[in-house]
């Protein structure tokens, strides 16, 4: 058996013979954001009653003809853009030619000699914080296959349509990927990253991405092995167990004297494991040819030009950025950009907080984002809800850290208001002026309060003038409590010291 | 009086609106042929409830236009609403589309009469109509001292008959490589295939996309420009259709030819051409220079590698085109006991196409196949680059071609059963058709048997107008009126 090491680097599979690289690269298949397919009008929507959202085109009727969906071609510009590939002017599309019943036309349109978008690449940030980048070698637009269903009756199978014709994007990285936590990591940002871009939800679990996978292994230095492709791969860490499972089974099949032969598989979630699923032998002759029925798509510079404009901040320069310019650590900068739209709150609260104190955003930053990635992230997760329908919005968030930072309310206060804004989606002056909950900086007040509490504790104070300088703790709980909470902490040290002291 | 079928479509225009005679006793008229007419097996379906309520409401002013009341014929490519639409294919048989293709529409819009649909070649697939799963066509013709029955030409050759034998004032045909010239030539009528793109290939059974394009057949030039105009137009569900304004062809034909240069491809005069094809041509060129033309000759130097590079394009196409006749959804479905899909698909294929059908998709399937895409499919692609280049060059010379349209007048059912000698057949109408030219037929003489031939003008893209002209010019001196 081999086993595999992950804490060292470069990562290797340790075989009974010495030590294996492996070698991954991913086709993902990201369905694209749109309203109507790639080639018809038909709907998009997914978890529709079967065959609800089949236009004659996508039925392949006598005499339909594709129409290309301009939006999914912009889309793909778009996602080409993001990984800075370039852009071809000028593409085609093919027909890829099989038989099989969820497939109506017997051909689907895709592009293999002039896909849409070409080189690239995408930087992936591994757990212990190093960075890698992944080629990109192209992005095409095709056709996604209807779907077959074989257990709803015995000898016959079923066919839904509803899929049949949306637009895809295969994404095919170049074999520069090395490692299970590599694959993980480049999933994990390609769907950030097309995310941002909103040219596909990424939403696994429902199809919209999924992965082949391509593994080999090799000795250190050796030319590539040969590969295996396991098909249609759906979660993260369903591509980093079929990396790893095939990585592990082509190594024992080489030491126990066998060969890899080209083939492809298939990922069993249950198992963890792969399984052949057809030989080179049977390799399908798809017989490629341009598609008559559609143009080439041609683009000009100024499409290319408004694509680009209409790209949001991208998640590794808004990473950058924070850190930088708002003062951020590498973790708040990675959480609070792991999701576009917790990003978009972020900043949204953070320039309303920045002008209502007017402040500059980089003074406020960090009182923000440890907020929202504390308290908020904290409560959202404990009521089962995303940031888009958090109860307290960003503007209100600034309004209770404002409250927070001009002393009318301190840290312990912030967060009992913070829960009674999430309660009742009040904001933070009505249930401060409503609960009375105010902090008390009058110091007549506090120490009316510190005089109690030393007096109710005069064993305490002897021990604490004796040299416990520890029991300072205990005092200021003491006070704390007393003045349920309200008090102004920094106001307490003050005048507890010098009580204390004096 | 002469017979109501007897008439032109201009002919007919005219009568209906002067109330002449009702687009209902037109209509029946037609209809009444077509029924005495049935042993020429133009027809795959009559439509006469269709026909004569679209009739009735023309006569009762509810619907109008350009060819309100005309009967036509409709080939079996073009879907029609609710009218059983087969391609001529024992797969398609019983298969009635719920939508109706761009051509037909434009007709309707314009106030056409449906009589039926018409026999063909199995998704035209043919120069003979024998391919037809729905029987032969079988042409009004005969040749003079001989009852033999001939063929019509193809695919077209339910519309050829059809026209010819006067069982509808004009018919849809779709040419590919030569299926709406070849049939014309042999029955004695004009027809017409427009600039690729002109024409709507949305709702019409693909054949080969990048060649198939639908125009009319008709008994004159100026009855195929009054449906040329309603057919063609811009369909933005056709992604080749051209979005260009559609003249109105028969107000501006003029048949003038003055002033305009001819050119006459030397290719095109090929070693041991019939020498009744020749004196025809050459009657041709001497009408069109009697009418003040400027005869040139011109070189299209590749024409000999046209029909091979048509015989790769046209099949690699069609090999994909109909793969999605499979048995699942529509159409024919045999499912072989204890079989899997890919034996349903087998003997699907198998039982609803027939032998050319056949042989064309495995040639297809063949110079599509790894190892051979590049010595075929890639080959025949550059080869057809350079015949429309041959087309670019001769046009700067001159502003139309005459050529013959086909290599020998209609020939016997069975006479051309080597597939090889059949495919020739399209010899003179293929080149155009691979470089997507407006190119037309018009009846030009009787061979010594007494059997139609036709001449071929082939024009510059978009210049349906000049072929139009040429062909009047080429009709007016001919003074064609033979008839079966």
């Amino acid at each position: 058996m081999s086993d595999v090491e992950s804490a060292t680097k470069p990562f290797t599979i340790k075989g009974a013979t010495g030590d294996w690289e492996i070698v991954v690269g991913l086709e993902v298949h990201a369905q694209v954001t749109a309203q109507a397919k790639l080639f018809s009008g038909a709907s998009t929507r997914f978890g529709a009653e079967p065959n609800a959202q089949v236009s004659l085109v996508d039925a392949a009727m006598p005499g339909m003809l594709p129409v290309i969906n301009g939006e999914c071609v912009r889309q793909a510009v778009r996602t080409g853009l993001a990984i800075n590939a370039q852009i071809n002017p000028w593409s085609r599309f093919d027909r890829k030619n099989y038989f099989y019943p969820d497939l109506p036309q017997g051909y689907q349109i895709s592009q293999l000699y002039h896909p849409i978008v070409g080189e690239g690449h995408l930087e992936i940030t591994l757990d212990d914080g190093t960075t890698r980048t992944i080629g990109i070698e192209r992005i095409h637009l095709e056709q996604d296959a209807g779907k077959s269903v074989h257990d709803l009756h015995p000898s016959m199978s079923y066919v839904d349509l509803n899929r049949s014709g949306c637009a895809l994007m295969e994404i095919v990285s170049r074999p520069d990927i090395r490692s299970p936590a590599e694959a993980g990591a480049y999933v994990a940002a390609l769907r950030q990253l097309l995310r941002y871009v909103g040219s596909c939800d990424g939403n696994m679990d429902e199809g919209s991405m999924r992965a082949d996978v391509n593994v080999s292994v090799r000795r250190a230095g050796e030319p590539f092995g040969t590969r295996t492709e396991t098909k249609n791969v759906n979660s993260v860490r369903f591509i980093m167990a079929a990396v790893e499972h095939e990585a592990k089974r082509q190594v024992d099949v080489i030491e126990g004297g066998g060969r890899i032969v080209q083939e492809t598989r298939l990922f069993d979630p249950g198992s963890g494991t792969t399984r052949s699923m057809r030989g080179k032998e049977d390799a399908h002759d798809y017989r490629y040819f341009p598609d008559p029925d559609l143009l080439p798509l041609v683009f000009d510079d100024a499409f290319i030009d408004e694509c680009r404009a209409s790209l949001p901040e991208l998640p590794a320069a808004k990473r950058a950025r924070y850190q930088a310019d708002l003062g951020l650590s590498p973790y708040l900068a990675g959480v609070l950009t792991a999701e576009k739209e917790t990003a978009d709150w972020f900043e949204t609260a953070l320039a309303a907080t920045a002008a209502r104190l007017g402040k500059g955003q980089a003074e406020v930053a960090l009182r923000v984002a440890n907020f929202v990635a504390g308290d908020l992230f904290g409560a959202l997760k404990r009521l089962g809800r995303e940031i888009g329908d958090s109860p307290v919005g960003p503007d209100a968030l600034a309004e209770l850290l404002a409250l927070g930072a001009d002393g009318t309310l301190s840290g312990p206060l912030m967060k009992q208001v913070f829960e009674a804004m999430l309660e009742t989606g009040d904001s933070a002056a009505r249930i401060v002026e409503a609960r009375g909950l105010r902090q008390v900086s009058d110091t007549g007040a506090i120490d009316a309060a510190i005089q109690a509490v030393l007096d109710a504790n005069p064993d305490k104070v002897a021990d604490y003038r004796g040299g416990k300088d520890k029991l300072f703790g205990f005092f200021v709980g003491q006070v704390m409590r007393a003045m349920a909470g309200k008090a102004a902490p920094g106001v307490v040290n003050d005048r507890l010291k010098a009580l204390l002291d004096g | 009086m002469t017979s109501l079928t007897d008439l032109t479509l201009a002919e007919m225009k005219a009568g209906l609106a002067a109330r002449m005679f009702s687009a209902v006793e037109l209509a029946q008229a037609h209809l009444d042929a077509m029924a005495a007419n049935r042993h020429l097996n133009a027809y795959i379906v009559e439509t006469p409830e269709l026909a004569l309520a679209q009739a009735r409401a023309v006569d009762d002013g509810r619907r109008s236009g350009p060819l309100a009341g005309i009967p036509l014929g409709i080939k079996d490519l073009f879907a029609v609403e609710g009218v059983q639409t087969t391609a001529g294919s024992a797969m398609l048989k019983g298969f009635v589309p719920r939508y109706e293709s761009g051509v037909t529409a434009n007709l309707l819009r314009d106030g056409a009469v449906f009589l039926g649909k018409l026999n063909m070649d199995e998704f035209a697939m043919g120069s003979s109509n024998e391919t037809s799963a729905f029987g032969k066509v079988i042409s009004p013709w005969k040749a003079r001292g001989s009852d033999a029955e001939l063929v019509p030409g193809g695919s077209s050759g339910g519309s050829a008959a059809a026209v010819a034998a006067r069982l509808c004032a004009g018919a849809t045909g779709t040419d590919t490589g030569g299926s709406i010239r070849q049939p014309a030539a042999f029955v004695g009528i004009a027809g017409i295939k427009p600039t690729y793109g002109r024409a709507s290939r949305w709702g019409t059974i693909a054949f080969a996309s990048s060649l198939d394009q639908a125009g009319p057949m008709a008994r004159t030039v100026a009855d195929c420009a009054h449906l040329l105009t309603s057919m063609c137009g811009f369909d933005d569900r056709d992604s080749t259709s051209l979005d260009l304004p559609v003249p109105d062809y028969a107000a501006g034909l003029t048949g003038t030819m003055r002033g305009r240069r001819v050119g006459i491809p030397a290719e095109y005069r090929l070693d041991g051409m019939d020498p009744e094809i020749a004196a025809l041509w050459d009657a041709g060129i001497a009408w069109l220079r009697s009418e003040g033309a400027e005869i040139v000759s011109v070189s299209l130097p590749h024409t000999r590698y046209a029909l091979p590079t048509y015989y790769i394009v046209a099949p690699a196409e069609a090999s994909s085109n109909l793969a999605r006749y499979d048995g699942v959804r529509y159409g024919n479905r045999v499912t072989p006991p204890g079989g899997n899909v890919h034996d349903m698909y087998a003997a699907t294929r198998a039982a609803g196409f027939g032998k050319e059908v056949k042989r064309r998709i495995m040639i297809g399937t063949y110079v599509l196949s790894a190892g051979y895409y590049d010595a075929y499919y890639t080959q025949a692609q550059k080869v057809r680059a350079l015949i429309a280049r041959d087309f670019e060059l001769a046009f700067e010379r001159c502003d139309v071609l005459l050529t013959p349209t086909a290599p020998s007048p209609a020939f016997a059912f069975g006479a051309k059963a080597d597939p090889i000698a059949m495919y020739l057949n399209d010899v003179f109408t293929v080149p155009a058709s691979l470089a997507g030219l407006p190119a037309m037929s018009v009846p030009a003489g009787l061979s010594a048997t007494g059997l139609p031939l036709g001449l071929q003008i082939i024009g510059r893209p978009l210049d349906e107008m000049g072929v139009l002209d040429a062909g009047l010019a080429i009709e007016r001196a001919a003074g064609f009126t033979a008839r079966p």
